[in-house]
């Protein structure tokens, strides 16, 4: 296993160590992920910066602007990458209209280079690959994260060994497979890739983003809770639905709320924060809706490939942050899902892939039942694009009409 | 025959390194026998996998075979001669 540099501390900027999250012992940062007392998962804690919105505001229009919050160096910016981030937050008064609810926004993450939220969390874990000296690295993936560790390793000069289920979609293996990396279909579902994985980056000297990295990976996802607060104007919006999948992303959000309310950037408005799910794969949902904290695996059956993981590491977590907040988990069919992803394209013109469809037909779902207030300021996540899962959605939608190449055929068809 | 066990990285220490052991835990073991016939070549394994209350930790998956031990009795899985067992921990979404 690689050895931190002597001046490892400064390279991972302001972070000062890892912490275990279930029994809160202290490791030294390197590549560990899991607490060597009880298995807990291990988060990367910091000195609270002292950092002011107009340093903030001059820093790069990418993820990098908030550094002082990532375990990265200073220097980040100037090292090959993609720059993800600062993605745009659009405020969505058709669909406002048509869910019923005042004030409604899209944090639509497809606008990255690899077109989901998966740039931001794989630019920090491969910042932390470089200060640990690993020149290969890898993930298990459902997809986005395979696109996102495959191009960023071709832009900084790494090799990639990527390890996803053979049944994914086609765009995501062809968005892939296109950067020259090894990419590795498994036969089996994400849970099994997973396995594989584990056991592998155990044995192999490679920096695997969601396991071994996994610390400084999951950082990368507070900058979306970051930007929307900045994009809002520097406030904490009332309430946010986020899509679950292993659950980091929803506490990552959480996490960045809060941290921004230590630091003083935003006053630490209350906030609730909403999960959502697909109903063939909805442990977290149905452990909320049980009223437990024990989230039991199930097997996945949704198009929302995704989301599709059975045995979701930060479940527990994600329950944890929505019953604090207030906020709450549902889930929806598959029919639904894609009703969600037409509804918000036939709205705001944002073509979702599936999981953004999860949390469109959620967040309907939600207000419906009462759980979302429509008077509160609200913000849903869309964290992909919906060319990379055009499957979902081909059976239902397609051309008004096919007519011969004459104005004739064009107004008898009736298209006037 | 014995059964073939995978050890992840952290409870290496407890194994003098190796990423794989054998036990032999009976005939009619159970993952819970089969901890204990760990713990007695590997002092303290056992202390790690399980919590306070005898109850596998939540951010440790354990297999026998191709199956998460979740999916079938929990401790009470059968783990006869021959069979392989892993132990992982738990990992962040992709």
């Amino acid at each position: 296993m690689t050895l931190l540099s002597s001046d490892s501390v400064t390279s991972f900027g302001p972070a000062v160590a890892l912490a275990c999250r279930e029994c809160g012992t202290r490791t030294e940062l390197g590549p560990h992920y899991a607490c060597l007392e009880c298995f807990g998962p291990l988060e990367v804690v910091y000195d609270v910066p002292r950092v002011t919105r107009e340093q903030i505001a001059a820093g790069p229009q990418s993820l990098w602007r908030y550094k002082d919050f990532l375990p990265v160096p200073a220097d980040v910016a100037s090292q090959p990458g993609l720059r993800p981030g600062w993605t745009k937050l659009v405020k969505a008064d058709n669909l406002a209209r048509e869910l019923g609810i005042r004030s409604l926004w899209v944090k639509d993450d497809s606008g990255n280079p690899t077109h989901s939220f998966k740039d931001r969390v794989v630019a920090v874990a491969l910042s932390a690959a470089r200060q640990l000296g690993f020149t290969t690295i890898g993930c298990a993936s459902t997809g986005n994260l395979a696109n996102a560790v495959a191009a960023a390793a071709a832009r900084a000069g790494l090799r990639s060994v990527v390890f996803v289920p053979s049944d994914l979609e086609a765009g995501k293996t062809v968005t892939t497979a296109v950067y020259g990396g090894t990419l590795v279909a498994v036969e089996g579902s994400y849970d099994d890739v997973n396995r594989l994985c584990s056991e592998v980056a155990a044995d192999q000297p490679w920096g695997f983003v969601n396991i071994n990295l996994r610390p400084y990976y999951a950082e990368g996802s507070k900058t979306v809770g970051f930007e929307v607060a900045e994009q809002l104007g520097w406030h904490l919006p009332e309430q946010v639905v986020a899509p679950v999948a292993s659950g980091s992303l929803l506490t990552k959000v959480d996490k960045a709320f809060k941290e921004l309310g230590a630091a003083g950037l935003v006053e630490a408005t209350p906030y609730k924060v909403f999960g959502a799910q697909a109903t063939g794969c909805s442990p977290v949902s149905q452990a909320y809706r049980d009223g437990t904290d024990v989230v039991r695996p199930v097997r996945p059956k949704t198009i929302a490939k995704s989301l599709a993981i059975g045995n979701p590491a930060d479940g527990p977590y994600a329950l944890d942050v929505v019953r604090r907040t207030g906020g709450a988990i549902a889930d929806v069919s598959d029919e639904e899902v894609v009703e969600g992803i037409r509804l918000l394209a036939r709205t705001e013109g944002i073509f979702a892939e599936t999981a953004g469809g999860v949390t469109v037909a959620v967040t309907r779902k939600l207000l419906a039942a009462g759980l979302l207030d429509p008077d509160a300021e609200t913000v849903i996540l869309n964290t992909g694009d919906g060319l990379k899962t055009l499957d979902a959605v081909a059976p239902v939608v397609g051309p008004s009409a096919t007519i011969p190449p004459s104005y004739d055929a064009f107004q008898k068809a009736g298209l006037a | 025959m014995s059964v073939s066990v995978r050890i992840p990285t952290i409870l290496r220490t407890y194994t003098g390194g190796a990423a794989e052991v054998t036990a032999e835990p009976g005939d009619e073991a159970t993952l819970a026998d089969l901890l204990e016939a760990l713990e007695t070549s590997y002092p303290g394994i056992r202390g790690r996998v399980l919590d306070d209350g005898g109850a596998l930790r939540r951010f440790v998956n354990v297999y026998v075979g191709d199956e998460d031990v979740r999916f079938s009795e929990g401790l009470a899985t059968p783990t006869p001669p021959g069979s392989s067992v892993s132990v992982i921990p738990a990992v962040a979404g992709g």
